[in-house]
């Protein structure tokens, strides 16, 4: 069995993306998901900074640092972008106007519970941008990780041990290992990548997993 | 005659006191009015009471005001940087505050001071360390987070296009917080790329209408180097 790379896990998750809609990648992991987008499917980006419309890293020589993301990286605007401020930007995230919206993480749980701003709630400098607006905002969170931390530690718990950014709102989770989304009865396995057992991803997840009566297999699209 | 031009940047902080509350817009170096902050380092006004979204990068800009030791409490989403072991050795070291919320919180409570709403129930950070001593209330049976509002003595703004009346205009993304913190400030200092006559700026593309601004400059270049100067009367 090979864990998909992190461009695997992102061309898997750009699959569930539907045409039309409006969403926004959280700096880090999920801004690799743009470049995976399906062919034919309009798909408008978001940042906190002000745009609707954002397209891609532009070449050295374009570089405009009045055009930027939320991540401080040049980027470019489609025709048909628009731009406000951040009042409005927040508004629109806060308002359940964007569709979708892929976050990192640290820990999630059956209920949904994310956590991906601090490993350390006495941290004398949290960061926490605009994570939890876009936790408490979106439609729809999906969440994008490695299965476990370097050390191993499962992330799939039962109940997140590091400070929440935001309780129950975590639709789905794109793993190295599996899809897994979060339904009312808990976490339930769709995509699992071939030769893993059930057993072996129970294994390294802390909370209970359910399986789908049908698991697809888990394929670097990316590859 | 109604003329928010002004030529001396020396007076545009004349009255301002150490401890006063100054909100600087911009998000990262976009839109960041860095002649006014080099001008705000120069007027070696203390105990700043700061809000900005980041506090800076390298040694410059914005993160010359933590170099030169001159923010007692910083208001902010994100504290980090390349200035990062600097903030922490204030913050650790108790020579600086720190008040760090979530971005569209802080937008929102800016916004809400320059509009004249007290404050505001949001559904951000419902469940989380940052609601914990805060009131809370359901509406629609989902939880919320009561927020006030922030408003400053001093307001740092950079336009890309001004007229004399202080209608502003601004370039892409440099947008950001600067129409909030326009509003939101007793006194908003403004340098803009280039000031153009009454009428040059569409009224339909006015970003930030010139009730708002108290001061305009032209923006001119800040020497790399005289970001250093402070340490010469420090």
């Amino acid at each position: 069995m090979t864990p998909l790379t992190r461009d695997g896990i992102a061309a898997r998750l750009a699959q569930d993306i539907q045409d039309g809609w409006h969403v926004n990648f959280g700096i880090g992991m999920p801004e690799l998901v743009a470049n995976y987008l399906p062919e034919g499917r309009e798909i408008l980006l978001h940042s906190e900074n002000g745009i609707l419309g954002m397209g891609p890293y532009p070449d050295e020589k374009d570089i405009d640092w009045t055009l930027i993301n939320a991540g401080k990286k040049p980027i470019t605007m489609i025709k048909g972008a628009s731009l406000f401020d951040h009042a409005w930007s927040f508004g629109i995230v806060r308002g359940g106007h964007l569709e979708l919206c892929v976050l990192g993480g640290y820990q999630v749980a059956p209920n949904g519970d994310l956590a991906n701003w601090a490993r350390d709630a006495d941290d004398p400098l949290p960061a926490i941008g605009g994570a939890m607006d876009l936790a408490a905002g979106a439609q729809r969170i999906y969440v994008m990780m490695t299965h476990n931390a370097n050390n191993g530690a499962a992330k799939l718990l039962t109940s997140c041990t590091y400070p929440l950014t935001g309780a129950g709102i975590v639709k789905k989770v794109f793993t190295d290992l599996a899809v897994i989304e979060v339904t009312d009865d808990g976490f339930l396995v769709t995509d699992m990548i071939p030769g893993l057992s059930r057993e072996e991803l129970q294994a390294r997840s802390d909370a209970p997993l359910a399986f789908s009566d049908t698991i697809a297999d888990l394929t670097d699209r990316a590859a | 005659m109604l003329d928010r031009r002004c030529d001396s940047l020396a007076q545009a902080f004349e009255g301002i006191g150490d401890g006063a509350r100054v909100m600087v817009a911009g998000f990262g170096e976009a839109g960041r009015p860095n002649m006014l902050i080099k001008a705000l380092l120069d007027s070696g006004i203390k105990d700043i009471d700061l809000i900005s979204n980041n506090a800076g990068d390298g040694e410059t800009g914005l993160a010359a005001l933590f170099y030169a030791g001159r923010v007692r409490k910083l208001t902010c989403s994100f504290p980090r940087g390349a200035m990062r072991e600097l903030a922490m050795e204030l913050v650790t070291s108790g020579r600086m505050e720190l008040e760090v919320m979530p971005q569209g919180t802080l937008a929102e409570r800016i916004r809400a001071g320059g509009c004249g709403i007290p404050a505001f129930y949001t559904p951000t950070s419902f469940g989380t360390l940052i609601a914990e001593g805060k009131e809370t209330r359901h509406f629609n049976g989902r939880g919320h987070v009561l927020e006030t509002a922030i408003t400053a003595e001093i307001g740092l703004v950079k336009a890309h296009k001004a007229d004399r009346y202080g209608n502003l205009t601004f370039e892409n993304l440099a947008r950001n917080f600067n129409p909030l913190v326009a509003a939101a400030a007793t006194c908003t200092i403004v340098e803009a790329d280039e000031i153009v006559e009454l009428g040059d700026i569409d009224p339909n593309n006015v970003h930030s209408p010139g009730i708002f601004t108290n001061h305009l400059f032209t923006t001119r270049p800040v020497p790399e180097d005289s970001w250093q100067d402070w340490k010469e009367t420090a």
